[in-house]
């Protein structure tokens, strides 16, 4: 036989259906992470507006552009909408789910059902939130929600309802996907590839689904207990009756402090890619940045504290927190010189992609070097609650985690579409991007010096905040135009783009062995893998082609894809992996007619749509396939 | 007081009046001028990669895959974790033990004299301990005194914040947090709610007037005593007013039978500079339009529109602008 017919017969094997249903039911990463690319992207415009209007509203002191009401349901969902519906979607929903399966060598997700059942919840999820804006009772108490603002007492009304349940709504979402991470990862890659010649990227996709997994339940918990507070007379914050208002804000940044680089180590993941790409070269120092990417969200679930400086905690608590924010900051500077030094002793290309991971570096340092200055606990006592923490996070936030999901967009483009990008407009909508966000954030440090507080939705005039409040808007506008370029640049490119090849920058890891975009089924043949620069190792191509002419590890006798052991990744065993299917679809449908009854308070509902998804999880169980007895 | 046209007011953290103050913003400018200098080292070796652009590898030999991987090591450990260690290490000593105690709260009876902050949606009420003297967003205290301030809150978190004087400090429910307020200079220092509490936290300002001690002690005196009758037919037609009408359950004057306390006690009302957070100056024509339409200046504030006639409205301000 030859290739073409091996080739065939996995086509027919992997093929999803058409249509519509084919959407609805697939069970394909990449049709998954491309439709969380387009959600998160939606999410992404609606938060974005939301910050237009915020800084539209303190363009000048005194304006009534929005009423406080408005403002404070704006500035909450800006909050809300860009952590929980966009940062972590894109980077582990999208990219993590569209790539990581074609790092690995893998033909899909470990548990594809559970993925797809992750979307779902996760799109079911921003409906409600979304829901609560157009129906007027938009969450309001900012994304932290501190007690007892947001209790039944100061807050009557469904907004923090929608927030709660929202939020638990989202978690279960992103539990599911990082779950499902950690088992592709130690399972599913391809027979060889140990540890040690795993990518950086998914090393970084590791720490942060251990992350999620671990700091989610608090945050959930804390929701669930502000939900019964509200709603079933509990006291868990009512410090009346011998709750604790404090208790919410731990609970709360047990889970905000980790979430930070949650947040921006799928980020290091991107970037840790596209550097070997553009500069010829392996990162430097590969097991100390590997490491620096675990221990950086380790060291994280030890600083939550540090938001907390101005609550009157003990002494000895405070400098505790103060002296792990200052740990933390090592495997980051691990990294940043691991880079600028594969930029110096490599033969760098200042294509689009590296020019915003450029962008990055400056940004994140930036950030990063405010955030050293939080450890001196007297200066962050004096600026917390200002615009100089709000331009620290977006530096981090917006350096940090967004420039290298903007540059991983380019470099992927590719390989997701089959076709290049437009240079030019590319690094000119860097540039503007650059410039944009440079202006909207810097003013910002010294706006919060000067004393302006956060959350306001405006400010006198004669304190002098005027002028770095327009610079900012100003530059909010240029990032916009900026974005909107990219955007449009990618749309064009994608109907005019010049067709990309398999391999257009030459790039490191798997994904680029095979065709843009990727066949249904990924690898014709399992890939052998000698480090973690795979696609370098041209003896290791070669082998592959001679395997699949002959048929060794082409797989393609029904829906089969290899188990390897954890760490050293010898092959265990083959399985057979799950078809499309409509539960899990169903399964999000069921769970999200729970959470609307939970909001309206019709308890009996509720037991008649859980005993809903006990049906959809049967139906999902039924379906199950069969160990075929050898 | 002319300086104070408008409702400004210092609220910078680099123009400090005290020595917890000057040492934060000192510290500041230390670590800032260390953080230039690394975002420069940063940009530095990006820019250089830059003007090496497309050329080969710095410090390798072309058939090695890993050109320059030994240097390269060197640096990454040596700037990225020896150096980083000995900064935060000597930044960690200096704002945590050297600094730290300059702004923690005072030890118990150090100070002179306590005074206690009461954050309300949406103003602050401020008592003077062991005195009747209560007042609104406007703090009074004498130079070169050491102050125990205790912040609490009547409703949600506050935060209590004037950051010419000393850092912030949270006013949380159940909880009573001090801090040590002290000033160099007699003046008038700005200061603002810093934590998230509701529609109007953008208009809980605060003022916090620093007098020489005598001066200090003669507004004391007057702050404390009950509020003075009126004189004038007009002003007792509007406490008359005052006193039947709904303003008296929500506000409290002393020496009348108002004890409302929802609003900010009035009892001096006339003696203060600002109204309504140090939104507005306390002028006949503001205060009147303030009672009139007080959802215009603060939206979403308590005070309902009680569509008062002309005659009620002015016999009532002229009654609020005695009381001095």
């Amino acid at each position: 036989m030859t290739t073409a017919v091996y080739e065939e017969r996995l086509e027919r094997m992997w093929r999803s259906r058409p249509g519509f249903l084919g959407w609805a039911m697939t069970t394909d990463h990449k049709r998954i992470g491309l439709l969380y690319f387009w959600t998160t992207l939606v999410l992404f415009a609606a938060g974005g507006a939301e910050a237009l209007i915020i800084r539209t509203q303190l363009a000048q002191p005194n304006q009534h552009v929005v009423g406080p009401a408005t403002y404070d349901e704006l500035f909450t969902l800006h909050g809300v909408t860009m952590i929980f519906f966009f940062i972590i979607p894109m980077t582990t929903g999208a990219f993590g789910n569209y790539l990581l399966p074609l790092m690995i060598g893998a033909r899909d997700m470990a548990f594809p059902r559970m993925n797809a059942l992750s979307y779902w919840v996760f799109l079911a999820s921003g409906i409600f939130v979304y829901t609560s804006l157009f129906i007027g009772q938009a969450p309001n108490a900012g994304w932290f929600d501190y007690v007892p603002l947001a209790s039944a007492k100061y807050d009557p009304g469904h907004a923090i309802d929608f927030y709660c349940l929202g939020i638990i709504f989202n978690g279960i979402a992103s539990s599911l996907t990082a779950a499902n991470f950690i088992v592709t990862i130690l399972k599913l890659r391809a027979p060889g590839m140990s540890f040690n010649r795993m990518p950086l990227f998914c090393f970084a996709f590791l720490a942060a689904s251990w992350g999620l997994l671990f700091a989610l339940p608090s945050l959930t918990a804390d929701a669930i207990f502000l939900f019964l507070d509200r709603n079933v007379g509990t006291h868990f914050f009512d410090v009346a009756k011998g709750g604790s208002t404090l208790l919410w804000q731990h609970l709360f940044w047990i889970f905000g402090h980790p979430e930070v680089y949650i947040l921006i180590v799928p980020a290091f993941g991107i970037a840790t890619e596209i550097i070997p790409a553009f500069t010829q070269r392996r990162v430097v120092a590969f097991p100390l940045v590997a490491v620096a990417e675990l221990l950086v969200v380790f060291i994280g679930f030890g600083v939550w504290a540090h938001h907390m400086f101005a609550t009157g905690m003990p002494t000895v608590t405070v400098i505790f927190f103060a002296a792990a924010t200052g740990i933390v900051v090592i495997p980051s500077t691990i990294q940043v010189f691991a880079w600028c030094m594969t930029f110096i002793t490599g033969r760098a290309r200042f294509k689009t992609p590296l020019l915003f991971i450029a962008g990055f570096i400056f940004m994140f340092v930036a950030g990063g070097l405010t955030g050293i200055m939080f450890l001196a606990v007297p200066f962050d006592q004096q600026v917390t609650d200002t615009y100089f923490v709000i331009a620290h996070f977006h530096y981090i936030i917006f350096g940090a985690a967004v420039f290298p999901i903007f540059g991983g967009m380019y470099f992927w483009f590719p390989k997701v579409t089959g076709r290049l990008y437009f240079e030019l407009p590319g690094q000119i909508s860097f540039w503007i991007i650059f410039v944009g966000t440079n202006l909207l954030f810097f003013p910002m440090h010294i706006v919060g010096l000067e004393g302006m507080p956060r959350r306001n939705y405006t400010y006198s005039s004669g304190l002098g905040w005027g002028s770095y409040n327009l610079a900012e808007t100003i530059g909010s506008y240029i990032t916009t135009v900026g974005i909107v370029v990219l955007l449009v640049n990618l749309v064009v490119s994608y109907f005019r783009g010049p067709p990309a090849g398999a391999d257009p920058w030459h790039g490191a890891t798997l994904e680029w062995t095979i065709s843009s975009p990727p066949p249904e089924y990924n690898f014709a043949v399992i890939p052998k893998v000698s480090s973690a620069y795979a696609n370098w190792d041209y003896a290791d191509r070669e082998e592959d082609r001679r395997k699949l002419a002959e048929g060794i590890m082409v797989l393609e006798q029904g829906h089969e894809q290899p188990v390897s052991a954890p760490v050293d990744g010898w092959l265990a065993e083959i399985v057979e992996m799950p078809h499309d299917s409509p539960w899990p679809i169903l399964l999000a449908l069921a769970m999200s007619i729970v959470f609307v009854l939970l909001l309206l308070h019709l308890w009996t509902g509720v037991c008649f749509a859980l005993a809903g998804i006990v049906l959809a999880l049967l139906g999902w169980h039924g379906e199950e396939p069969q160990e075929s007895e050898a | 007081m002319l300086a104070l046209a408008g409702c400004g007011g210092e609220q910078d953290t680099l123009n400090p009046h005290s020595h917890a103050s000057t040492d934060i913003a000192n510290l500041f400018w230390v670590m800032t001028a260390v953080a230039v200098g690394g975002l420069a080292l940063i940009t530095g070796l990006l820019v250089f990669a830059w003007v090496r652009r497309g050329r080969r590898g710095f410090g390798g030999d072309p058939d090695d895959p890993h050109p320059g991987e030994r240097p390269a090591w060197f640096v990454v450990v040596g700037m990225g974790v020896v150096f980083p260690l000995v900064v935060i290490v000597a930044l960690f000593i200096a704002g945590n033990w050297a600094i730290i105690n300059v702004t923690q709260a005072p030890a118990a009876s150090s100070t002179a004299m306590t005074v206690d902050a009461i954050g309300h949606q949406w103003y602050w009420e401020f008592r003077y301990p062991g005195t009747k003297a209560v007042t609104a967003d406007e703090l009074h205290i004498p130079v070169d005194t050491r102050v125990n301030l205790v912040a609490t809150t009547a409703d949600v978190i506050h935060s209590f914040w004037v950051p010419a004087l000393n850092r912030k400090v949270d006013a949380i429910p159940g909880r009573q947090n001090r801090i040590l307020l002290y000033a160099n200079e007699p003046g008038v220092y700005r200061g603002q709610c810093a934590e998230f509490c509701g529609l109007q936290h953008a208009h809980m300002g605060m003022l916090v007037f620093v007098q020489p001690r005598a001066q200090f002690r003669a507004w004391l005196r007057q702050q404390a005593a009950p509020a003075a009758a009126p004189t004038t037919a007009l002003a007792r037609r509007g406490r008359q007013v005052f006193l039947s009408g709904p303003c008296s359950s929500c506000h409290a004057i002393r020496g009348t039978t108002a004890r409302g306390y929802v609003g900010p006690d009035l009892t001096h009302l006339a003696s203060r500079t600002t109204l309504a957070g140090v939104t507005i100056p306390d002028s006949r024509s503001y205060l009147s339009r303030w009672i009139v339409d007080s959802q215009h200046f603060k939206p979403g504030n308590e005070m309902p529109d009680f569509r008062l006639t002309g005659s009620q409205l002015s016999s009532l301000v002229a009654y609020l602008e005695s009381l001095k």
